[in-house]
């Protein structure tokens, strides 16, 4: 039998979590959970819904920054014009997760702690720089969006913990990022690879840039060596092969109907390739 | 069992539920609400679409017992008493339906659209729409009945 909960605060929510004996699930935005419920493939003994905890639905400027509420969803952060202003690309990425009844509910924080290699929103958040803020029961930690997911399904939430805000970094001028997936159709499919790339352009010459990839390894990976390819440049020719051919290196994918090894490696570089290009026209806008 | 007190079409509502049911569950089986179909149970189809504090969401992807404190709409509360909503006219109109069972889905999502959007382009709407599924593939006829709606809803507004 499973017991549901709705605590009114993250040290309730804690409390409930560390107490639990059996399996335990956080319930956000659900488009995941909920999924896994029904087909019986996962049910906890504690179920614990977020979204009655004050603040969890906002968006707040923070240090030049975003915090993004661990229940803010797609539809609401993709109404909220600063934020898609300064992260186009953490925007776009959320928005292409299901339908818009998914994006009625689904979550940035829901996307990163349910550690699908092929989530669309966690290469962004990595390229971005997100840091996430974590309740526990010794208090609150920060960690780095790429450092959440383990493998498949897995996270390096301590028993207790949870997400309770993603955070998106000050954005500064001349800042862009960009997000791409590769699916078989236009619309409600999961990735068979993706890209994301954020970047500052100075005077026409890329000074900082952070490069991730999902679906091609058991996570989704913080690429340097694509990054360190194209920093110092101008995004020329050189630097494009330079970072296809470094993102395709690092790139580890499984064969599975969705896609072989040899075609998730070669788009791997392609798509790095054409995100970096639109975070570039972004940056200089 | 949980005991849940929410607002659907407008109406307090109160009900018990196991924690487990869905929403759509709860609609179909304690409320006798039937107008939102189970076609996948996976947020896949759009058949059991409804809104939760206006926002479109499908209800086999939400727990009953979330609803506590919401306002729920499905699609028995489109129509005023006998009169049609403009939406379920023009579906009738166009034929845009042909087994039904995407119908209400479809209209509790187009009249979210509409209120957002009053003048969507064509391409909006299927996008809009790309997660409803239509088995007999109608799509056209859907398309054109959300167009002619939104353009009445238009002018009459």
């Amino acid at each position: 039998m499973m017991r549901f909960e709705a605590p009114d605060s993250f040290e309730g929510a804690v409390a409930l979590l560390a107490a639990e004996g059996g399996t335990t699930r956080v319930l956000a935005g659900g488009t995941d959970v909920l999924v896994q419920l029904r087909s019986d493939m996962f049910t906890p003994d504690l179920m614990v819904d977020i979204k009655r905890i004050p603040g969890v639905h906002d968006v707040t400027a923070e240090g030049g920054g975003w915090r993004v509420g661990a229940a803010v969803s797609g539809a609401e952060l993709n109404e909220h014009p600063e934020v898609k202003k300064d992260w186009p690309g953490v925007c776009e990425a959320l928005d292409l997760i299901g339908s818009t009844q998914v994006q009625g509910r689904a979550t940035l924080t829901g996307n990163l702690c349910n550690a699908s290699p092929a989530a669309d929103s966690v290469p962004a958040m990595i390229a971005a720089g997100a840091v996430v803020t974590i309740a526990g029961p010794d208090g609150e930690r920060e960690a780095k969006a790429e450092d959440i997911a383990t493998g498949p399904g897995k996270t390096s939430l301590k028993l207790g913990e949870l997400v309770t805000s993603v955070f998106l970094p000050a954005r500064g001028t001349g800042g862009g990022d960009c997000y791409l997936r590769f699916i078989p159709r236009t619309e409600m499919d999961i990735a068979v690879v993706g890209a994301a790339v954020s970047m500052t352009v100075e005077g026409g010459k890329i000074t900082a840039a952070r490069v991730s990839l999902g679906a091609v390894a058991p996570t989704a990976l913080l690429v340097e060596d694509a990054a360190t390819a194209i920093i110092g440049s101008s995004l020329d020719e050189a630097a494009l092969t330079a970072l296809g051919e470094a993102a395709s290196a690092a790139a580890n994918p499984i064969s599975d109907k969705r896609g072989t090894v040899a075609f998730r490696t070669k788009v791997a570089g392609v798509l790095a390739q054409r995100a970096a290009k639109t975070a570039y026209e972004r940056a200089i806008k | 069992m949980i005991h849940v007190n929410t607002k659907i079409n407008g109406d307090e509502t109160e009900f018990l539920c196991d924690p487990r049911e869905t929403m759509l569950d709860v609609l179909r089986d304690k409320l006798a609400l039937t107008g939102a179909k189970e076609g996948c149970g996976t947020g896949d189809c759009g058949a059991c679409s409804i809104t939760v504090d206006g926002r479109l969401v499908c209800a086999c992807l939400m727990l009953g017992a979330e609803a506590d404190g919401r306002e729920i709409g499905t699609v028995e509360g489109i129509a005023t008493g006998e009169k049609l909503h403009v939406l379920q006219q023009k579906f009738l109109e166009h034929a845009a339906l042909q087994c039904g069972i995407c119908t209400p889905g479809i209209l509790v999502a187009t009249k979210a659209l509409l209120e957002k959007h009053p003048d969507p382009t064509e391409t909006q709407v299927r996008y809009w729409l790309a997660g409803n599924l239509c088995r007999c593939t109608g799509y056209d006829k859907i398309i054109r009945a959300v167009m002619d709606a939104a353009k009445d809803m238009r002018e009459a507004a």
